[in-house]
Parts: C-alpha cells; sequence; structure tokens
C-alpha cells in the first residue's frame, strides 16, 4: 500500500523534476542562440541578403523584441501554437510549435517528425544489437575473470571503445561496400516500403554504432558484475554450496540491470536527437544530418528545435530510467 | 569420529599469518566458542572449516575435517556439498549478506534446491517452513518480502532460516549478533540455543564479546595473533583462567554488574565550589529530519545538564537518537526546536569550550594529514603560529599518552586505539570545558576499550572537564558515569544518578535493556535464559 | 545511524577489502609502473606530446610546412592523385602529400596532433575546473544552493554535447582563434558529469567524521574545502579527467570530421578525414594515416587513463571509467 504510494509519489516527483529540467534547458538553449553575439538577422540570412531581405528576417524571428519578450513568445507557441503569415496565406503551425524554419519555411516540428522514422530506425536497431554483443561480452568477461579470456575480451573492448564512430564506419564502409562489394553503400529505404531493404541498408550503420556502443555495454556490465562479485552476499551464497555459474549468472547480472538500464536509456535518449555522425556518414537522411545542414545554413528556428528536442529525449529517457530502475530496485524508492 | 577435527591449521595471507598451528575438536551437538580480539585469526577459522579460502589465494596448511570431509582435499563438488548441506555458516552483517535483489524465500529456496532434489515449489514451502521455525511472523508472506524491509534481527533469523533448511550438523556463526542490538542479540542467541537443543547439531561460535560465548558454548578457545592461548570448558576458562592474557582480556571486559569504581581522591576539581554549577544545559532538544510524510523526529524533546567535571552516560540502541543529540549539544547539527546554553546564555553553532570525541578511528582523522596537524588545527584555528603550536601539540599527544616524536607520522600508521587519542588530543587542543564522546570505544578491543576509557576517565578528573559518554554497551557506560540518560525513540526515558538506574531501573525498558546483557557466568546466564523464554519477535 | 558494534577481523576470507590509506605520489608510480600496458600507452602518449611540442622543428628537419601547395606533385590529369608510388612518399614528403592540393602530409599530421591535443586538454581543463568549482559549492552549500547548482548540471548534462557544439560552433562569429573556441565549447558543456562525481564525493565526505572535527576546530568552509575534501577529490577527479582527455579528442575529430571544428587551414585529423573519405581508392594512406593516429591517440590515452584510475583508487574507481555519459555523444 504504502510502497504504491511511495512509487507513485515518485513518478510523480520524477516528472516534474524533468519538466522543470526542460524549461531551464528551453531558456538556456534560447538564450545562448539568440543572444549570440553578432547580428542574428545578418548571420540567418546570409552575407549577400539585401537591406531589405534583412529587415524582413528581423520582423520574423521578432529581433526588435528583448529577449524575453522573444523567448515568452517561443515559449507561447510550445504550448497554444502560432498563426504564421507567409506572404500571402496565414500558416497554423500547432502546438507544440518550433517556429518556421526561416530556409524553408517549413514548420520546424513538422521538418523533424519527417526526419525521425530515419533516426529512430537507426537507433532503435543498432541497441538491439549492442545490447546483445555488449552485455553478452560482458558477462563472458566477468564469468572467466582472471584468465586469457578475460583479458583477451578486455583488450578487444577497449579497443572498440577507444574508436570514433567515424573510423570504423569509414573502414566498415571502405572495406564492405567499396572492396568487397558485399553490400550496396548505405541508401536509407523506409521500413513501410520495403523492410528487407530497409534492413540491409541499414546493417553497416547499425553494425558501426553497435560495434562502439557495445564495448561501452561490456565494460560497465563487467565491472558492475565483479563489483557485485565483491560483496558480501556473494560470500553466502558460496558458503551455502552455490555453484559459480548460478552466482555470475543470477546474482552478479542482477547487479548490473540498474546500471545498464540508466546508460541504454541515456544513450537511446541522445541518439534520438540525431546520431550525427553515423547518419553523415552514411548520408542516412536523419535528425543528425538535417542538424549539420541547418547548422551550416544558420537556420537558428531548426537549430534551437533540435538542440530542445534532443534534450527531451534524454530527459525524458533518464526519468523512465529512473522509473524503471525504481521499479527494478524499489530501495531507492524507499530512502 | 568428532564432527569437526582441526589438526595443525595455519593459514597465511601472503606475509601474514592469519592462524598458526591451530588444533581443536568439536564433537556432534557440541558448542565451542572462539573468542579473540580483532586480528586474532578467528573469523579466519570460520572460513577454514567450510574452505571458503579455496582460490582466495590464501595458503592453508594442516588438515580440516568436517563431518567426514576432508576440506583440504575435496573436490569442488565434495565441497559444495558440505557447505550449507552439512555445514552451514551465518554472518555477521545480516544486511548486505543477502542479496537485496530477490525475496529472502526465494534465497532459502535456492541454496535448498542445490542440496535437494526438490521441485521450486517445495523449495519454497521449506522455507516458508524454516522462516516460521525462526520466529518470523506471517512467514509465508513475509517470505516474498527483500530483505531490506525486514529489521536487523528479523535479517540475521533470516539466514539462520537459510542455515537450517538443509538440515546441517554444524552451525559456523561468525560474530551473528555483533551488528545487534543488545535485546535483539538476546533473542538470537536464545534461538541459537532453542535450535540446538531441538536439531543436535553442532555450533561454533566466533565472537569478540566473551559475554556471548558465555551465554552460548561449552567450550571455549581463546585466540590471540592467530594461535589458541586457552582451551577447556566455559565455566572454568571464564571462571579460573589459567593464562595471564584471558585474565587480562577478562580483567578488561566491562561489568553492568559493576558500580564504577570509586574515584581516586583528589582531582583539581573534587573540592570545587561550583562542582554542582551546570556547564552545558539542553532544553527541550528536538530534531526532526526529512520534511513532509517523510519526516522522522530522531530527537524529540530531550532536556539533560551537565555539570562541571562529572560524566553523563548516554546510552540507548540503534535509533535512539543519541548521536543527533551528541551533534546538536557540540552544534554540529542545529536542532528543529529548543536550545543548547552554555553557562547559561543560549549558543548556536560549534564552538571551542563544547568539542567531540567521535566514534570510528578511521574516519575521524584526515589520512592525508599527519596527526601533529590534525591536533593543531584547533590551535591554528584560533590564530597561534609558530614553534608555540608544535610545543603544545607535542604536550597533549604525550598527554594522552602518544610519543610527541610522532607528529609527522600519518593516521594509517597508528592501531584504533591510538588513534582515538589522537583524537582526544585534537579535541583537547580546542580548551574545552565539556567533551561529548559519540560511541568513543565501540570500534575497539576490550583491552583497548578498557585504557581509553581510562584516560577519559582521568582527565576528567585532572582537567575538570565535563564528559557526555554515548554509547549503546551498557556496561562501558556504567564504568565511566556519574549520571546516566537512556534513551528510546529519540526520547529519554530514564535520566538520574547511575549506581541507581543500574541497581533498580524504574522504567520497564531500561529493565529489559539490562536483563538483555550477556553475563559473564554461565550459569547465570542460563537462569537468565530461562526467565526470558521464547523471545517476541523484533 | 551506525551504532553497531564494529569489529574487522584484519584477514577476513572471501573479500580482500582493505581500508587503503591515502596513497602518496610514490604509491601511485608503483602501482602505474606495474601495469605493463599503462607504461607503453604512457610511453607513447609522451611521445605524441613531443611531436605535438616539437611540431614546427620536425617539419623544418623535413624542409616542409603543413600549408604550402605542391601542385606538381599532384597529377591534375587524374583528379589530383599524387604522383609517385605510395602517395608521393618520398625523402622531401617522408609520408607523401594530400591529393589535389600537394600539401605535405607528415607536417600535417604533425601540426594534426598540435590541434588535437591541445584542444582536448585545454576542454579537460575548463571541464575540471568548472565542474571542481560547481560540485564543491553543491556538496557544501545549504539546501537551496544544492538544489539549484544540481538542477543546474542536471541541465547542462541533458544537453547533446554533439548537437549543442555543432550549433555553438556555427553561431558563433569568425575571429575568435578556432581552436580556443573548439576547446571552450566543448569544456563550457561538457563538465557536468564531473561536478556530478565531486557533488557526490563531497557529500560522502562531509559525512566523514575528520570534517565535522574540522569544524568544531573552528575552520570555515573555504578552509574546510580545501584542507579536508579537495585533496581526497584529488584522487577521482584526476581519474575521471584521464579519461576524459580522450573522449574530448574524439569530440574535436568527430567536429572537424562535420566541419564544424577547426578551420582550414589548420590542420586537423578529423578534417583530413572528411576530405580524405573520397580518395580512399587512389590514396589510402591519406585516409589511415589520421585515421590511424586518431586510433592510437585515444586508445593509448584511454588505456593510460585506466592505469591511473588503477593505480589511484584501486577500488572505489570502477565505477567512474563507465560512467562517461558524454563519451556516445562526441562519436554517435
Amino acid at each position: 500500500m504504502s510502497a504504491l504510494h511511495g512509487f507513485l509519489g515518485f513518478t510523480l516527483r520524477r516528472t516534474l523534476g524533468a519538466v522543470v529540467t526542460l524549461l531551464a534547458i528551453s531558456v538556456i538553449v534560447y538564450v545562448v542562440f539568440y543572444a549570440a553575439p553578432g547580428d542574428v538577422a545578418q548571420i540567418t540570412c546570409g552575407q549577400r541578403c539585401s537591406p531589405a531581405q534583412v529587415r524582413q528576417v528581423t520582423e520574423q524571428l521578432r529581433l526588435d523584441d528583448p529577449l524575453y519578450v522573444r523567448y515568452l513568445h517561443f515559449l507561447q507557441g510550445l504550448f497554444t501554437g502560432h498563426d504564421y503569415s507567409t506572404g500571402t496565406s496565414v500558416e497554423h503551425c500547432p502546438a507544440p510549435c518550433l517556429g518556421l524554419s526561416y530556409q524553408s519555411d517549413q514548420q520546424v516540428m513538422q521538418l523533424i517528425l519527417a526526419k525521425l522514422p530515419v533516426t529512430g530506425s537507426l537507433a532503435l536497431g543498432a541497441m538491439v544489437l549492442w545490447l546483445l554483443l555488449g552485455v553478452g561480452t560482458g558477462v563472458l568477461a566477468a564469468w572467466r575473470r582472471g584468465r586469457l579470456e578475460e583479458r583477451i575480451l578486455t583488450g578487444v573492448t577497449l579497443a572498440g571503445w577507444a574508436t570514433p564512430v567515424f573510423v570504423i564506419g569509414l573502414l566498415l564502409m571502405i572495406v564492405v561496400c567499396g572492396q568487397l562489394q558485399l553490400l550496396p553503400f548505405p541508401q536509407y529505404v523506409p521500413f513501410t516500403e520495403d523492410p528487407e531493404q530497409w534492413a540491409w541498408n541499414l546493417l553497416l550503420p547499425w553494425l558501426s554504432l553497435a560495434l562502439i556502443e557495445a564495448a561501452k555495454y561490456a565494460r560497465l556490465t563487467r565491472s558492475a558484475m565483479l563489483e557485485t562479485l565483491a560483496e558480501d552476499h556473494v560470500r553466502t551464497f558460496r558458503a551455502y554450496g552455490v555453484g559459480e555459474r548460478k552466482i555470475v549468472g543470477r546474482h552478479a547480472l542482477r547487479g548490473a540491470v540498474g546500471p545498464l538500464i540508466a546508460l541504454n536509456a541515456n544513450d537511446l535518449g541522445s541518439l534520438f536527437g540525431g546520431a550525427v555522425l553515423t547518419e553523415s556518414l552514411f548520408g542516412l537522411p536523419g535528425i543528425g544530418r538535417e542538424l549539420v545542414h541547418a547548422v551550416n545554413v544558420v537556420d537558428l528556428p531548426v537549430v534551437v528545435g533540435m538542440v530542445l528536442l534532443t534534450g527531451f529525449f534524454v530527459v525524458l529517457a533518464n526519468a523512465l530510467a529512473d522509473v524503471l530502475f525504481a521499479v527494478a530496485d524499489r530501495r531507492t524508492v524507499l530512502s | 569420529m568428532s564432527l569437526v577435527e582441526v589438526t595443525g591449521l595455519s593459514v597465511a595471507f601472503g606475509s601474514v599469518r592469519a592462524v598458526e598451528d591451530l588444533s581443536f575438536r568439536l564433537e556432534k551437538g557440541a558448542a565451542l566458542g572462539l573468542v579473540g580480539e580483532s586480528g586474532s585469526g578467528k573469523s579466519t577459522v570460520a572460513s577454514a572449516l567450510l574452505g571458503l579460502h579455496r582460490g582466495t589465494g590464501a595458503v592453508v596448511d594442516g588438515s580440516v575435517r568436517v563431518a567426514g570431509t576432508d576440506v583440504g582435499a575435496a573436490s569442488e563438488r565434495e565441497l559444495r556439498g558440505l557447505r550449507g548441506g552439512k555445514a552451514a555458516m551465518v554472518f555477521q552483517d545480516p544486511l548486505s549478506s543477502l542479496d537485496p535483489y530477490y525475496a529472502v524465500g526465494d534465497q532459502i529456496a535456492e541454496v535448498y534446491r542445490v542440496h535437494h532434489p526438490a521441485s521450486r515449489r517445495a523449495a519454497r514451502a521449506r522455507a516458508v517452513e524454516v522462516l516460521d521455525r525462526v520466529g518470523i511472523p506471517d512467514a509465508a508472506r513475509r517470505s516474498r518480502s527483500r530483505p531490506h524491509e525486514f529489521s536487523g534481527g528479523m535479517r540475521q533469523r533470516a539466514l539462520i532460516a537459510m542455515a537450517l533448511a538443509c538440515e546441517p550438523d554444524l552451525l559456523v556463526a561468525d560474530e551473528p549478533t555483533t551488528a545487534l542490538d543488545v535485546t535483539v542479540q538476546a533473542q538470537i542467541l536464545d534461538l541459537l540455543h532453542a535450535l540446538r537443543e531441538e536439531t543436535g547439531m553442532g555450533l561454533l561460535l566466533v565472537t569478540h564479546d566473551v559475554g556471548v560465548a558465555a551465554e552460548s558454548v561449552d567450550e571455549v578457545l581463546v585466540m590471540r595473533h592467530g594461535r589458541a592461548v586457552e582451551h577447556g570448558p566455559v565455566g572454568s576458562v571464564l571462571g579460573s583462567p589459567a593464562e595471564a592474557y584471558t585474565r587480562r582480556l577478562l580483567k578488561s571486559v566491562p561489568r553492568v554488574d559493576t558500580p564504577r569504581p570509586p574515584a581516586p581522591p583528589a582531582g583539581a576539581v573534587a573540592d570545587d565550589a561550583s562542582r554542582d554549577g551546570v556547564v552545558l544545559e539542553a532544553t527541550g532538544l528536538r530534531r526532526v529530519f526529512g520534511r513532509g510524510s517523510k519526516a522522522f523526529t530522531a530527537v524529540d524533546d530531550v532536556s539533560l545538564e551537565v555539570r562541571r567535571g562529572e560524566a553523563l552516560g548516554v546510552v540507548g540502541e540503534s535509533g535512539s537518537g543519541k548521536t543527533t543529540l551528541g551533534r546538536m549539544l557540540v552544534g554540529l547539527l542545529e536542532p528543529s526546536a529548543g536550545g543548547v546554553r552554555l553557562d547559561g546564555a543560549a549558543v548556536t553553532g560549534v564552538r571551542p569550550d563544547v568539542q567531540m570525541v567521535f566514534q570510528d578511528p578511521v574516519s575521524s582523522l584526515n589520512p592525508r594529514r599527519s596527526v601533529g596537524e590534525s591536533v593543531a588545527d584547533p590551535l591554528r584555528a584560533r590564530g597561534e603560529r609558530g614553534p608555540a603550536v608544535r610545543a603544545r601539540v607535542a604536550e597533549l599527544l604525550e598527554r594522552v599518552g602518544l610519543d610527541p616524536a610522532h607528529y609527522d607520522r600519518y593516521p594509517h600508521e597508528f592501531s584504533g586505539g591510538q588513534r582515538q587519542r589522537v583524537g582526544i588530543a585534537r579535541a583537547l587542543a580546542a580548551g574545552p570545558r565539556v567533551l561529548v564522546c559519540d560511541e568513543p570505544v565501540s570500534a575497539l578491543d576490550v583491552t583497548t576499550q578498557a585504557q581509553v576509557v581510562e584516560l577519559l576517565d582521568e582527565l576528567r578528573r585532572e582537567l575538570g572537564l565535563a564528559l557526555v559518554f554515548i554509547a549503546h554497551d551498557l556496561a562501558v557506560v556504567r564504568r565511566v558515569s556519574d549520571r546516566l540518560a537512556v534513551m528510546r525513540h529519540g526520547r529519554v526515558v530514564e535520566y538520574g544518578p547511575a549506581d541507581g538506574i543500574y541497581e533498580s531501573p524504574g522504567d520497564p525498558y531500561t529493565a529489559r535493556l539490562l536483563a538483555a546483557v550477556p553475563v559473564l557466568d554461565p550459569g547465570l546466564a542460563a537462569l537468565r535464559r530461562a526467565e526470558r523464554r521464547e523471545p517476541a519477535v523484533t | 545511524m551506525s551504532e553497531a558494534q564494529v569489529v574487522s577481523e584484519g584477514a577476513r576470507a572471501g573479500t580482500g577489502m582493505v581500508l587503503a590509506p591515502a596513497s602518496g605520489a610514490r604509491q601511485f608510480w608503483r602501482r602505474l609502473r606495474a601495469q605493463r600496458a599503462a607504461l607503453v600507452a604512457a610511453a607513447v602518449v609522451a611521445l605524441l606530446v613531443l611531436v605535438a611540442l616539437a611540431a614546427p622543428l620536425l617539419t623544418a628537419l623535413e624542409g616542409q610546412d603543413p600549408t604550402t601547395y605542391h601542385p606538381g606533385l599532384v597529377d591534375s590529369a587524374r583528379g589530383g592523385v599524387p604522383v609517385g608510388a605510395l602517395g608521393g612518399m618520398s625523402g622531401e614528403h617522408w609520408l607523401g602529400v594530400e591529393p589535389q592540393t600537394g600539401r605535405d602530409l607528415f607536417a600535417r599530421l604533425v601540426y594534426g596532433a598540435r590541434v588535437s591535443l591541445g584542444v582536448a586538454l585545454a576542454a579537460t581543463l575548463v571541464q575540471v575546473t568548472v565542474g571542481v568549482v560547481v560540485g564543491i559549492a553543491a556538496g557544501l552549500g545549504n539546501r537551496w544552493v544544492d538544489q539549484a547548482l544540481s538542477r543546474f548540471t542536471d541541465v547542462v548534462v541533458a544537453l547533446p554535447l554533439m548537437v549543442m557544439s555543432l550549433a555553438l560552433l556555427a553561431v558563433v562569429p569568425g575571429g575568435f582563434p578556432r581552436p580556443v573556441l573548439v576547446a571552450g565549447v566543448i569544456g563550457l558543456i561538457g563538465w557536468g558529469s564531473t561536478a556530478k562525481i565531486v557533488r557526490a564525493g563531497t557529500l560522502t565526505l562531509k559525512q566523514l567524521d575528520h570534517v565535522a572535527a574540522a569544524r568544531l576546530s573552528g575552520w570555515g568552509s573555504w578552509r574546510i574545502a580545501r584542507r579536508e575534501l579537495l585533496p581526497a577529490l584529488a584522487a577521482p577527479v584526476i581519474t575521471y579527467a584521464a579519461l576524459l582527455v580522450p573522449v574530448n579528442i574524439s569530440a574535436e575529430a568527430a567536429l572537424s570530421f562535420l566541419g564544424a571544428g577547426v578551420k582550414p587551414p589548420t590542420p586537423s585529423w578529423g578534417q583530413m578525414l572528411t576530405s580524405a573519405n573520397v580518395w580512399y581508392q587512389a590514396a589510402p594512406q591519406y585516409l589511415l594515416l589520421p585515421a590511424g593516429m586518431l586510433f592510437v591517440t585515444v586508445l593509448t590515452l584511454t588505456v593510460l587513463g585506466e592505469g591511473v584510475r588503477r593505480a589511484l583508487d584501486p577500488r572505489a574507481a570502477s565505477r567512474l571509467s563507465v560512467g562517461t555519459g558524454r563519451r556516445k555523444e562526441a562519436r554517435a
């Protein structure tokens, strides 16, 4: 009874905390980008803009208003939406409205939503791979601790951990697609169009992302398990004749679940905000590549929207992880 | 064939020889106590009985036979059969000894299935059965709880239940009650006694507490530095010890039934006119931690006074609020209500007049600074500089019985007792009139305990210090206190002259506390046990 | 409330839990020297640092510089492939030349090391400084100070490093020295996890009796932070910083790879990879050299960081090495 009450209270508090964090992020991001030194209108518009065009940008971005007014306007858009007049017609941007892209006049929200399936496919597929690879390797290393196998596994994961994703991805692409021609150079095919092609084309991006991430998960799994193995309760089960396999597989692994949930949530959250490098490298039209594009043309509304969105995903994932964690380990709620 | 036969056992960890040439036997159904101070190697022996040193790098020599198994020569498989099946072990800290993630009943069932080809359901039923046997109320429901949902005493019962599950011939209990409050300790010891009578299993009890051994075993083996000092029936070893070390050990053990030794005459204070003068006074002290529905009142409306040159003992079990009270007295914690007066004037925050001696000799000194620098802290804080500081520190170190030349040494070069002396010197450096000692000796061995207590008493007399002596151990408190405050659930339940309270407690709780303290006389212990009967559950 | 009597048997079976006394510098070196991999890594890192420092000297020795074009050394008829075997390796151009421009590869790699290491170290310094100050202030401050700073730290941690720095680097006007800017941006976005570790450490230390004793002695917060907290926090902070350096190297390389980091003509490994991308068949060494340098640098720095961790804090630090949430953002 009281446990349930405590749990609900915890969830509520955690949600509230997440909302506060998000608001703070929005303030910081907004202020940082719109208060940055330099003439925003000129930067946004580009060097060759005419004064009239600059004027138009200034109006559209309400650059004449004080910063806090602009922020409140932006915030209002998030909650109630806005109407924009695009020359002749009036376009309604429903809540949560992140504004319009200066470059394409598209609504930032729609722009992002259109790219989300690509990024989502990449992130979720890679996650399955890295969890299988990483946790498997970690368990193996913990089980064979102190032996040659562990040292080899540790060395391999360290190398994976140390390799930047664009190096691994680049080499994979060159070898697999270029030299061996086993796979075509990745080109995104929507799942709804052709699931098989979808998977084949994403295989390489998944693999390169997963190889790097798996190293991290292997290390976490191994170290969390070793930590548990040094604890007193493991000694109890040894003293009661419980076999090593059960001790590692049941008791030590259980101790790694919490940290794994936390790490995975954080990773997934930030990947959803755009796997910038992987997408750029493989030319996948996801949120990350869109961001690079927006950055290159200094499309501030898109940039701010995407940074906020990534923050949103990270905060959301972490809040979810905390709740999951609380379910898995009720002690955190009670204390 | 004896249940346990240990012959010429030696265990070494690297260059440290933990146990040397130890031999003893334990017959079926008998109970042996391994008694010794820290570093005596007693727990190492317990682990060796189950072959727990295998694969840890420890070098084990000699032969250990338990229930017909040669532990040294047994295969992994035989060893696993022995562990839990024929010989089961109960550990010191019942919280960390159970897996926090699984239900208690499941953990017991898991162990049961290792030794018996039983279905999951049957094993679960067995778990409930043994939990019920060790006095867990509503065992079927509680078996689904996880360890953190149990109280300390219940966790230890659960561990004992795990040990019982496979009906072992031998129970090895390694400091089974050390982490428990004294009333709970009595219950657990009674439970062990009852189980032994019922199942006829042998008991090997490892303890630092001679009183606990006196209550529970037939024979004792006193250990020191890894070797056996004295071995014999508990009555004769404790009643008329043959060895000098045993005598010294027994002499150091504080007795709850012995009044405080009369103070030597004529201290600086004895004839002070203001002997009755109150130095420190607490009125209506209250401290609440947390807010809202989670608010917890640690100390609730406590009023006390501390007089010049006297020792006020504060006793209570864990959670009684005595540590919180001590921290408020020295100003480390702000009270939620009420206040502290020094010489009649209300004060807040820390001040040199009231200093503290802490419990943990490890964490109470900064490991990265020399002990001299730590002691010099209060002097430097009030602006003293130059060679005078060093001279004063040397003086203080000498006063607490340390070599002043050790100024530049670091804490890890000192033993626990010595570190406690450094802590006392640091407190004295501030020039206090009141010294609040929070469990100052509970982390020390009894022989060291006696010395530190003696030092504190001396300082009180010589310097006219007022002592507030906070402890859970009623016997230690009796040794120092003029007056006594007994705390429970944040309140003072009894407050008055110490001897009066010890002789005839006015509050039923105090009476229960006193009755639970182990006594050194096995005969008396048996009598007391009969009085207590089967315990109520903690 | 730990009122339980703690009687710890010196040598207990099973667990090797020993409360390590403060490890001095000598002990640290002894434990570090005991690890062969860490020693090798340290040697390689030292060599890299030396190369970076001596970049002008080394290139002078070769007789080249990183920015001069050598149009004569590339075959414009074949799209700008370097003339000669192995990408134009010769006594004059030790590692050959860049396709199309003919700039000296050795010089660019060596100067690239300067950028990589310099930016990463500076960024780490910023992260550690801000993290330590915020962490200690939160840990020592009252409830409100702690709440405010911890929330702020949460916010900073939630800001995606890659996305945020990409975006920031785009809006800051030119004229700022680019490497300083990159280091500043990585540093100012990436201090969150350090602050969290320091705060947690401070809260733990605050519970210790010797800190209470220092308060009873009459010292103020500043002195307590300096004398009782900072020395104890040094080990975890150095450990963490050692692991941050390779992460920051990756981050710089990634930003430059995406064109948002160090701008041409300043050479940077990440940037070289971008342009080498299309030359992998015609001039593979153009791709493999910066990739290899990056790999070796990050790997050896990581191994060294691991070694430092083990030498400083054999047990307690094991959790830290995995908590670098920043890492994947820098590389995803």
